[in-house]
């Protein structure tokens, strides 16, 4: 119905002139990070801690370039002041693609406990946020890009394993 | 040397190129001594002014000189082999190496001990790296920017802040300026 899952997200980010991805892997990602390293028309950095990402994503925006981060949800609590006083204060649009460990289908108990707060942070900092569980859902991707570049607000994308899983 | 008698020197040095400059007293002394709508002050997020600096050279071709700090370069120390391992030649990381966390009341850093971040910059595979004392600043800023290649610069100086005025101007008007004058 929907092809591959990890083209069909990354040919979203190119249509919408995304063409600066950062990226923290996490096992659920892996599929998208590989992507992204095949196409000429994105600049793929890695970096090593998710708020030195949005620091490289906030400048690559000033620069001219539509940035995306992608990150596992588990990070989230190292990104909040970034979040805050860079990406929120200076206005800055920042799609967030994040895997959401800890939902149905987790194996690793620890990542149970940030799943618990994961939405809870994101509506504290009134961070716009979808979650995607069934695969159709990748659907609303590309009106989500959309939205983001025209409010010049950081958006969350939940993904948990559920739509990573279905094929 | 302190800080803020380095910035003064390098200033026209600096006029006209795109610069990051690190939160607090760094930015008020360089708004202070010279603002320009080509300087991005950062208001808040410690630690990120290098990679905000690398996204901002990788992404379009005008130099980018970063005015950072060791205390800062410390709390985001990934930053180095992020930029060692993604080469722009238009990117100048200019440590200002004072020994200590100037912003918050001249603490001593780890920098200003046993730790060389020249030394460790080289480690995560920077190519080009200087170290240099407070009064050859300007000179080593210039040959960075006429040697066309990625240059890492630690500055060593004294500890000290000047007395300057906390930035008022709006951060999405800092942001806004930046990228006119960038697109200029």
């Amino acid at each position: 119905m929907t092809g591959n899952i990890n083209k069909r997200i990354t040919n979203d980010l190119v249509s919408n002139g995304v063409s600066f991805v950062t990226t923290v892997p996490c096992k659920q990602l892996a599929g998208v990070i590989e992507e992204l390293e095949t196409r000429d028309d994105i600049f793929h950095i890695p970096s090593n801690k998710e708020d030195e990402g949005m620091g490289l994503c906030a400048g690559a925006f000033m620069g001219g370039k539509r940035p995306a981060i992608i990150m596992q949800n588990t990070a989230l609590g190292v990104t909040m002041n970034t979040l805050a006083t860079l990406i929120q204060f200076y206005r800055i649009p920042l799609p967030m693609l994040i895997s959401y460990r800890g939902e149905l289908g987790e194996p690793v108990a620890c990542q149970v406990e940030m799943a618990l707060h994961t939405k809870a942070i994101l509506a504290q900092m009134n961070i716009p946020t979808y979650h995607f569980h069934k695969r159709t859902d990748v659907e609303e991707f590309d009106n989500i890009l959309k939205y983001t570049f025209m409010c010049n607000k950081p958006v969350a994308i939940l993904t948990d394993a559920t739509f990573w899983g279905e094929n | 040397m302190i800080r803020s008698e380095i910035l003064k020197d390098i200033a026209p040095i600096l006029h006209n190129h795109l610069v990051v400059c690190n939160i607090g007293i760094p930015s008020q002394e360089l708004y202070a001594i010279d603002d320009q709508p080509s300087n991005f002050y950062m208001l808040g997020t410690m630690g990120l002014a290098s990679s905000i600096g690398l996204g901002l050279a990788l992404s379009q071709p005008k130099p980018v000189i970063v005015i950072d700090g060791d205390g800062s370069v410390l709390t985001n120390l990934g930053t180095l082999p992020t930029i060692a391992n993604n080469v722009t030649d238009n990117y100048i990381l200019l440590i200002i190496d004072n020994g200590s966390y100037g912003s918050t009341g001249d603490q001593p850093t780890y920098a200003g001990k046993k730790t060389s971040l020249a030394k460790v910059a080289e480690a995560c595979g920077c190519e080009r790296v200087v170290e240099c004392q407070a009064e050859d600043t300007g000179k080593i800023v210039q040959q960075a920017l006429d040697s066309g290649q990625m240059t890492i610069i630690v500055c060593k100086c004294e500890s000290g802040n000047a007395k300057m005025p906390v930035i008022t101007m709006d951060s999405v008007v800092i942001r806004d300026r930046f990228m006119k004058a960038l697109q200029a």
